[in-house]
């Protein structure tokens, strides 16, 4: 078996590519940049094309433009680009136009540290846009998952057409980390479902589901617009086709929930505490229940690879049989109290971090044995 | 005359308002190039022009304030055969200007028709971009203490291929805008109107002085001579086809077996200049040849070109989780820079961690186990010491053994650059 070597970036850039991503547009920004600059390697050689936009709303602009033309589009920022990207995300969620974004986290607010990760944008990504419609936000742990859920990325964003998150983090992307990459576990690809019936209303659907797509350039003429819009594409005001709309934007992505979910777990059945994380984070988590095993205590782990919509089925089944849960965070609280939301009737301890550095496994056996 | 307007929705707009005029003469321009609808996208901003694209049967992207020319590239490069035309105010044409700027730059194959009716109509006549400074706008006096800005000098400077201007209601719009569609380049066509709703109402704006505009502008009509170069799509795809190999991952297959090896946490610190992460990149290929897992993190200043450089590996047997390091088995101190970035940890080494120092840097107090080398007096210079200290790591058997070193860098680098690395780690054996 031979190990493979690359940083998070790279490993989603290829991710992307396996997925058949065949457009890019972004702009540079640390620590991001290896994204952009991987798929410029990669992309020309297979006939797509990857741009680099004027600043960042642009590049959106360009990915927009092109998933509309049918590509299957990928862009790569960290939060000062994603506050920029908000304006064109909402208008990728209200219009159900595919694409992928890659966050790869830093140390905010604002400008922050560029060379400092952090899990800075978990509630950005969420609510970053108006109206409030629900987003896919998956989260790697390592360049492993960055390169799976890629493609895992690239399947919601075409089953749902909606724009999919990739919170990755400064942390994983610049690290450069041995996996087996021939063997990973990518699932198959889904493709875009087209339009095939008589007569084409861009944005008529089932009750939950997504419109079927045809481009902009094809046959048959094609109407997208960033406004409230009935299934003819046009502007409407009529409350109950608004509404429709909207619960069906809501709908699409919260009923499909259990198909988003993505996780893994180390359950012992001898242990009373679930300690819960995500990103970076969970690899810390996992030392410490490797080390507290060899010390004699017993603690599961449950690793979040999907973020939104909120695993609540997960949640409450994984949290059932255990006394305390503990929540950590490369950030100051972002998700736990999704997690406390949802776990109501249990005792929830947190423990976040926010200084440029990792949460050490050494700091996080120190939260576990203080309960 | 074929027309392409959308019979069950006709123009909504103000009466008088010329953009009513240029809608038509967008139809007529359309059959006179005989354009085939869905072949066709109309890309509109926000605003009364932003209403364009729901007159027309043809394909249609209305999207956010500003971000039209975005839509409209992102479109043309995915499906070079479209024929893409934006419609954007003066409202667009500020909020958007960046993008207005790099159409041009680019010259990607789209047509811009600019509606400069002076004002924002939609909103309630404020001040745009364009509005003269003497003029009575719904932003009171805010528009007299700023000037209006002419965006086809503007185009022009910016390299724009193709730039007219002309009133909304002249009767050669037709021919004009088709001249532009048919340009291949970006192409801009200002026009001038009048806003009926809004701006009229308080300014002396007629037919007769939208043409007597036009007469004291510096004239526009068309191919700009000095700024004619290929068109971006088709200079890009030309680029682009230049590049035909796609770079495979890194792989590397196990080819020693090593007995009992521990893991090990190996801190390189020096300064930029000094190729301390390719040492780094080096000692991973080293780790994975005995198939290892590794993990190596940088960290440099974002001046490249100067401050600390310093990169710390984990090579083990298991799967590597946490990837801060813990507890160093190798120290490589070969510049202050680099020492002073990771100064509190020389307190915590392991009496058993091996410490690699260079003759001219200072570390602080340790109990690890210190070795000191001279690499001047082996006539090693600056940018080779930290390869020439996986020499010595190598001869000395931590965390990596010349077997492997060798096989890191006969794959690392080519055979001409691995003779002169191996020359440099002789001489380190010697000492
Ligand atoms: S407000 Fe002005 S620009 Fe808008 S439709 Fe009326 S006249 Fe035309």
């Amino acid at each position: 078996m031979a190990l493979s070597f690359m940083e998070g970036n790279e490993a989603l850039a290829r991710g992307a590519i396996a997925a058949g991503c065949n457009f890019f547009a972004g702009y540079p920004i640390t620590p991001a940049t290896t994204i952009f600059n991987s798929m410029l390697e990669m992309l020309p050689p297979q006939g797509g094309i990857c741009i680099q936009g004027e600043d960042e709303i642009a590049s959106m602009g360009y990915c927009i433009g092109a998933s509309m033309a049918g590509k299957k589009v990928l862009t790569a920022t960290s939060g000062p680009g994603i506050s920029l990207y908000s304006e064109q995300i909402s208008f990728a969620i209200g219009s159900e136009i595919p694409l992928v974004i890659a966050d790869v986290q830093r140390l905010g607010p604002s400008t922050g540290s560029a060379t400092r990760g952090a899990d800075s944008d978990i509630q950005f990504l969420r609510w970053g846009s108006t109206s409030g419609v629900p987003v896919i936000v998956l989260v790697p742990k390592d360049a492993l998952d960055c390169y799976v859920l890629a493609v895992h990325a690239f399947n919601y964003a075409e089953e749902f057409r909606c724009p999919v998150f990739i919170a990755s983090n400064k942390e994983i992307g610049m690290t450069k980390e041995s996996f087996d990459l021939e063997s990973a576990p990518l699932p198959p690809i889904v493709e875009r479902k087209l339009f095939s019936g008589d007569t084409y209303l861009p944005f008529e659907a089932k009750p939950d589901a997504a419109p079927p797509f045809l481009p902009i350039g094809g046959k048959t003429l094609v109407r997208q617009t960033s406004s409230t819009h009935g299934p003819d594409g046009y502007i409407t005001i009529d409350p109950e086709v608004i509404a429709k709309n909207q619960d069906r934007l809501r709908e699409k992505i919260y009923n499909a929930r259990k198909k988003i979910t993505l996780f893994e777990e180390d359950i012992k059945g001898n242990s009373d505490t679930l300690v819960i994380s995500y990103g970076v984070t969970a690899r810390a988590v996992e030392d410490a229940a490797r080390i507290l095993e060899i010390k004699g205590k017993s603690i599961s782990t449950l690793t979040l690879k999907s973020l939104w919509p909120v695993p609540e089925e997960l949640l409450l089944e994984k949290a059932k049989p255990f006394k305390q849960i503990i929540v950590i965070e490369m950030n100051l609280g972002q998700y736990v109290n999704e997690v406390k939301r949802v776990l109501c009737d249990k005792k929830i301890k947190f423990y976040g971090q926010m200084n440029g550095v990792m949460i050490s496994p050494e700091k996080i056996m120190e939260v576990i044995e203080n309960e | 005359m074929n027309s392409y307007l959308n019979k069950n929705r006709p123009p909504v707009y103000c009466p008088g308002c010329t953009h009513e005029k240029i809608t038509n003469s967008l139809d007529r321009a359309f059959d006179r190039l005989n354009l085939s609808a869905d072949k066709t996208v109309i890309v509109t901003d926000i605003g009364c022009s932003g209403l364009f694209d729901t007159f027309f049967n043809v394909h249609a992207l209305h999207g956010v304030h500003g971000r039209a020319l975005t839509y409209a590239s992102g479109l043309k490069l995915a499906d070079p055969e479209l024929n893409v035309i934006v419609t954007m105010g003066d409202g667009g044409l500020g909020i958007g200007g960046a993008h207005v700027l790099a159409s041009c730059r680019r010259n990607l194959d789209l047509t811009l028709i600019i509606l400069n009716n002076f004002n924002f109509g939609m909103t309630g006549g404020q001040y745009s971009a364009t509005t003269p400074t003497d003029a009575v706008v719904g932003s009171q006096f805010l528009n007299q203490a700023e000037i209006p800005l002419d965006i086809c000098a503007i185009a022009q400077s910016a390299g724009a291929t193709y730039i007219d201007r002309c009133s909304g209601l002249d009767a050669d719009l037709p021919e004009k805008i088709a001249g532009a569609v048919k340009h291949k380049g970006f192409s801009i066509i200002e026009t001038l109107g009048m806003c009926t709703g809004r701006y009229t109402k308080k300014n002396r704006l007629t037919p007769k002085v939208l043409d007597q505009m036009i007469i004291d502008s510096p004239e526009r009509c068309g191919i700009i001579e000095e700024n004619q170069r290929p068109e971006y799509g088709e200079r890009y795809r030309a680029l682009a086809k230049e590049r035909n190999t796609f770079p495979e991952a890194v792989a590397i297959e196990k080819k020693i077996t090593l007995k009992e090896y521990q893991r090990q946490e190996v801190v390189i610190l020096g300064s930029a200049g000094m190729r301390i992460v390719t040492a780094g990149d080096i000692v991973c290929y080293a780790g994975l040849y005995a198939g290892m897992n590794v993990s190596m993190k940088n960290d440099y200043n974002i001046t490249v070109l100067r401050g600390q450089s310093v990169s710390e590996i984990l090579i083990s047997p298991e799967k590597i989780g946490y990837t801060g390091i813990e507890s160093p088995t190798v120290v490589l101190a070969l510049s202050d820079e680099g020492v002073q970035r990771r100064k509190k940890m020389f307190a915590t080494l392991k009496p058993d961690t091996f410490v690699l120092k260079e003759k001219s840097v200072t570390i602080p107090e340790t109990r690890a186990d210190v070795v000191e080398i001279d690499f001047r007096e082996l006539k090693i210079k600056k940018q080779d010491w930290a390869l020439a200290s996986l020499g010595v790591m190598a001869k000395k058997e931590n965390a990596i053994n010349k077997t492997m070193l060798k096989h890191a860098l006969k794959s690392r680098f080519s055979e001409k650059v691995y003779q002169v690395a191996m020359e440099t780690i002789e001489k380190t054996t010697q000492a």
